[in-house]
This record gives structure tokens, C-alpha cells and sequence, in this order.
């Protein structure tokens, strides 16, 4: 369940920004997530409630975008849709691939009042 | 976190501590309850996925159903979205939101980030001593702390080792360190499920280290969770043992993903096993090309000697 532990730096990355923009209400924390990035999606939904929980962030809407994996092959040079980091490149079959997106674990926005 | 219901503890330190210093570990057990104010507070969340995959696209429709009820409080939120995208394309999105008011605040920053800048810290303080730092990654059981006792007494008359211990709870490994020679402490993670930065960075202050050196860090006994927490090591190191199975790196890529060296334990077990050791290698050389290989016997001694001479030139590096 490292998932709560992502959950509570995200909460406190939101609640510092809500602070610096002098927030007396979130109504909405936006997240990307990555598929690849290693956090399963409905735990980290069920840690960001127990995370938010007594914080300026309560009750706010949780939007989690999921963000797409998308690699580069290193033999080939193919850019492709990867949906596991073991996955072969559908070019060549190489199993080398570099990650260009879906690992984000990211807070991107929150809507105040 | 509490393993129980969910909700965080921090009521309940991470606790570092010396072989000897056990008798001051106290106020280990703890209830709690959720009462905010007199208030009773109840949550109910219900979700639904439903994930359809057309060839090589995708579509997304994720619905979420949230509602919370507290005395004097009662709102309910409904919102479904629908992902739609070609290839690779970002998903487009279709939202219907009745009531987006308030202003927006764009943050764009990686939850991670708090961590990998410790990380850094820790890194550079290494490279300042002249340590060799390693990260030592497992599922319970697959041999990792018997690991570090031989490779103390075989290496401790040629090179300065250091140990920080990981595990939920007890001072068992520090107490099985201690008597194999090395000065270490030992980091009680509570129901946490991995090491972070921080936690090495104040284990750190608790060592005298002296300069040039390895330190070894034993990482809580998880293949999953430590994977994502960079502690400023040089180089990861994933233990297998052959009592397992031989799929775990395609069952966990992202730790054999990060990891630099594999060593497969145990294979004085192997006439007794199913494990195929050739699989194993294959399957991790798919996550991760770069992937360097030690098979050993830490019972029988057979492999170790490649380990030790790879520690030794590494250290020398470093």
C-alpha cells in the first residue's frame, strides 16, 4: 500500500498550493496518474479519501486522469502504445524500450474558492 | 498507515534504533477512531470500471459515484468521463460538470518530488564519503539479511561495511548484523511498507560513518512498494531465491525495472525445484535489459565469491 504514502504527499503538495492561493475551499484535486507508474488505480482512490481526511481537502472531488504508457523502441527507433514495461516493440520484437510517458504520479490541479 | 481500516497513523513514529536500545520502545500499540469534533462521519464510495480496449486504442469509461454524509453536511457527486484517443493519443475528455465554479490553480508537481530531492542529499553525501551505497530489494524470505552476514565476515577485514535495516517491526536483523560485525541500525517502518528518503537521511546521522566504505541498506521485505522510493543508493539490488517463482519479474516489473543487479539465491535448492533459472533471466532481461545476473548458494558458499569480487570493484569506484 505504498499507494498511501503517494496519497499523503499529493494531499500535502495540494493543501500547500491551496494555502498560497489562499483557498477556503477545494472544491476539485485533479491527479495524472500513469498506467505504468506502479500505483494500482482504485487503491489509490480509496487513499486518497483516508489521506484527505480532516485536511482542507475533505471534501473535494477526486478526478484522476489516467495517463497512457508510451515508449520508444532503443533498437528500432518505433514509438508505440506500451501497456505493460515488458511488452515487445510491435516493429521489431525488441524488448528495449524507453519510456517516454505513464509513469506520471502527478498533482495537477486543484479548483478553489 | 494503519493496516486495519486504512487511515494514516501519525501518532505512530518510524522508529530507528541501536542494537541495546530495544528497552526504549514503547507506546508501540495504539487505537484509534474517526471522530472529527462530536460529528459521527461516514463515507460511502462505490466505483465501477469498465474498461474496453479496441485494438490498439483505447476507450475509458471510468464512473464514479461518491457520497458523504455528515451531520451537518450532505452532498452527493455523480460524474462519469469517457477516454476516447487514437494510438497514443492523450485521452480526450468528456466531462459533464453542472457546478465547476471557484478558480483554477495549476500545481503540475510529482508527489515523489519531496522524496527524490532527499534522495539526491543522501546521493551526494555518499559520493562525499566515498560510499558505496546499496538498496537491497526482496519479497520476505528469499534470503537478503543472510546475505549481508556472509558478505560482512567474508569482506569486513578489507572494507569498512555499514548496515540500515528495514522491517515493519523488531530488532531482530540489527541483533543478527551486530553479531556478524558491522555497525548497524535498525529502521522499525510501523505498518509502513517501504524505506524512503527520509528515513535513510535521519538513519544516517545515527551511524558514525567513517569515509570510504559500503553501505548496505536492507529494504522492508516487499516486491512492489520500494520500488518507487529512489534512497539515494548507487545501485539497487533485487533478490530472488529459487523457492519462488520463476515469472516474479513479470509478475513485478517495476522492481526488477529500477533494480541494477539480480542475484537469484538459493540454488544449492535447485534439484528440488521447479525454478528455471534460464526463464527467470529471460524474463527479466524483458523489463530490463541492463540487468546484471549473480546466481548463489549463501548456504553453501557456491556463487558468492563473483559477488564479493563485484562488491570490491564497485567500492573501489565509488
Amino acid at each position: 500500500m505504498h499507494e498511501f504514502s503517494i496519497a499523503v504527499s499529493m494531499v500535502d503538495i495540494a493543501l500547500e498550493y491551496a494555502a498560497k492561493s489562499n483557498a477556503e475551499i477545494v472544491n476539485e484535486i485533479e491527479l495524472e496518474i500513469g498506467e505504468l507508474s506502479g500505483v494500482v488505480m482504485d487503491a489509490m482512490t480509496m487513499a486518497m479519501s483516508a489521506a484527505t481526511k480532516g485536511t482542507l481537502l475533505e471534501n473535494a472531488r477526486v478526478k484522476i486522469v489516467e495517463v497512457p504508457g508510451k515508449a520508444r523502441c532503443r533498437a528500432c527507433g518505433h514509438t508505440f502504445r506500451i501497456r505493460n514495461i515488458f511488452d515487445p516493440c510491435p516493429q521489431c520484437g525488441g524488448f528495449n524500450p524507453e519510456i517516454i510517458s505513464g509513469k506520471e504520479l502527478r498533482v495537477k490541479s486543484l479548483n478553489i474558492e | 498507515m494503519c493496516g486495519t481500516c486504512g487511515c494514516g497513523q501519525p501518532d505512530q513514529p518510524v522508529l530507528i534504533l541501536k542494537p541495546g536500545e530495544e528497552e526504549h520502545m514503547h507506546n508501540y500499540f495504539h487505537s484509534h477512531t474517526h471522530h472529527h469534533g462530536d460529528e459521527a462521519h461516514t463515507h460511502s464510495h462505490s466505483h465501477s470500471y469498465v474498461h474496453a480496449h479496441h485494438t490498439d486504442d483505447k476507450a475509458h469509461v471510468h464512473d464514479h459515484e461518491h457520497q458523504h454524509d455528515a451531520s451537518d453536511h450532505e452532498h452527493q457527486h455523480m460524474h462519469g468521463h469517457v477516454h476516447e484517443g487514437e494510438g497514443m493519443e492523450m485521452h480526450e475528455h468528456h466531462h459533464a460538470h453542472e457546478h465547476q465554479h471557484g478558480r483554477q490553480v495549476m500545481v503540475e508537481e510529482d508527489a515523489l518530488h519531496e522524496n527524490n530531492l532527499l534522495a539526491e542529499r543522501n546521493r551526494g553525501f555518499f559520493e562525499a564519503k566515498k560510499l558505496l551505497a546499496l538498496n537491497l530489494v526482496s519479497s520476505p524470505g528469499s534470503g537478503k539479511t543472510s546475505l549481508l552476514e556472509k558478505t560482512i565476515i567474508a569482506l569486513k577485514e578489507k572494507v569498512n561495511i555499514y548496515v540500515i535495516e528495514g522491517d515493519q517491526q523488531t530488532m531482530n536483523d540489527a541483533g543478527r548484523i551486530d553479531q556478524a560485525g558491522a555497525p548497524v541500525v535498525q529502521i522499525n517502518t510501523g505498518n509502513g511498507c517501504h524505506l524512503d528518503a527520509a528515513m535513510i537521511n535521519k538513519a544516517l546521522k545515527r551511524l558514525d560513518i567513517s569515509d570510504d566504505g559500503i553501505l548496505m541498506i536492507e529494504n522492508v521485505g516487499n516486491l512492489v512498494c520500494p520500488s518507487l522510493f529512489d534512497l539515494g543508493e548507487a545501485l539497487r539490488v533485487v533478490i530472488i531465491s529459487v523457492t519462488e517463482g520463476d515469472d516474479k519479474p513479470l509478475k513485478y516489473p517495476t522492481m526488477f525495472e529500477t533494480s541494477h543487479i539480480c542475484v537469484i539465491n538459493k540454488t544449492d535448492l535447485l534439484p528440488y525445484v521447479d525454478f528455471d533459472v534460464e526463464k527467470t533471466r529471460e524474463y527479466a532481461l524483458r523489463v530490463n535489459p541492463e540487468l546484471k545476473f549473480f546466481e548463489v548458494s549463501v548456504k553453501s558458499g557456491e556463487g558468492m565469491e563473483d559477488w564479493f569480487n563485484f562488491l570490491l570493484t564497485e567500492w573501489k569506484k565509488a
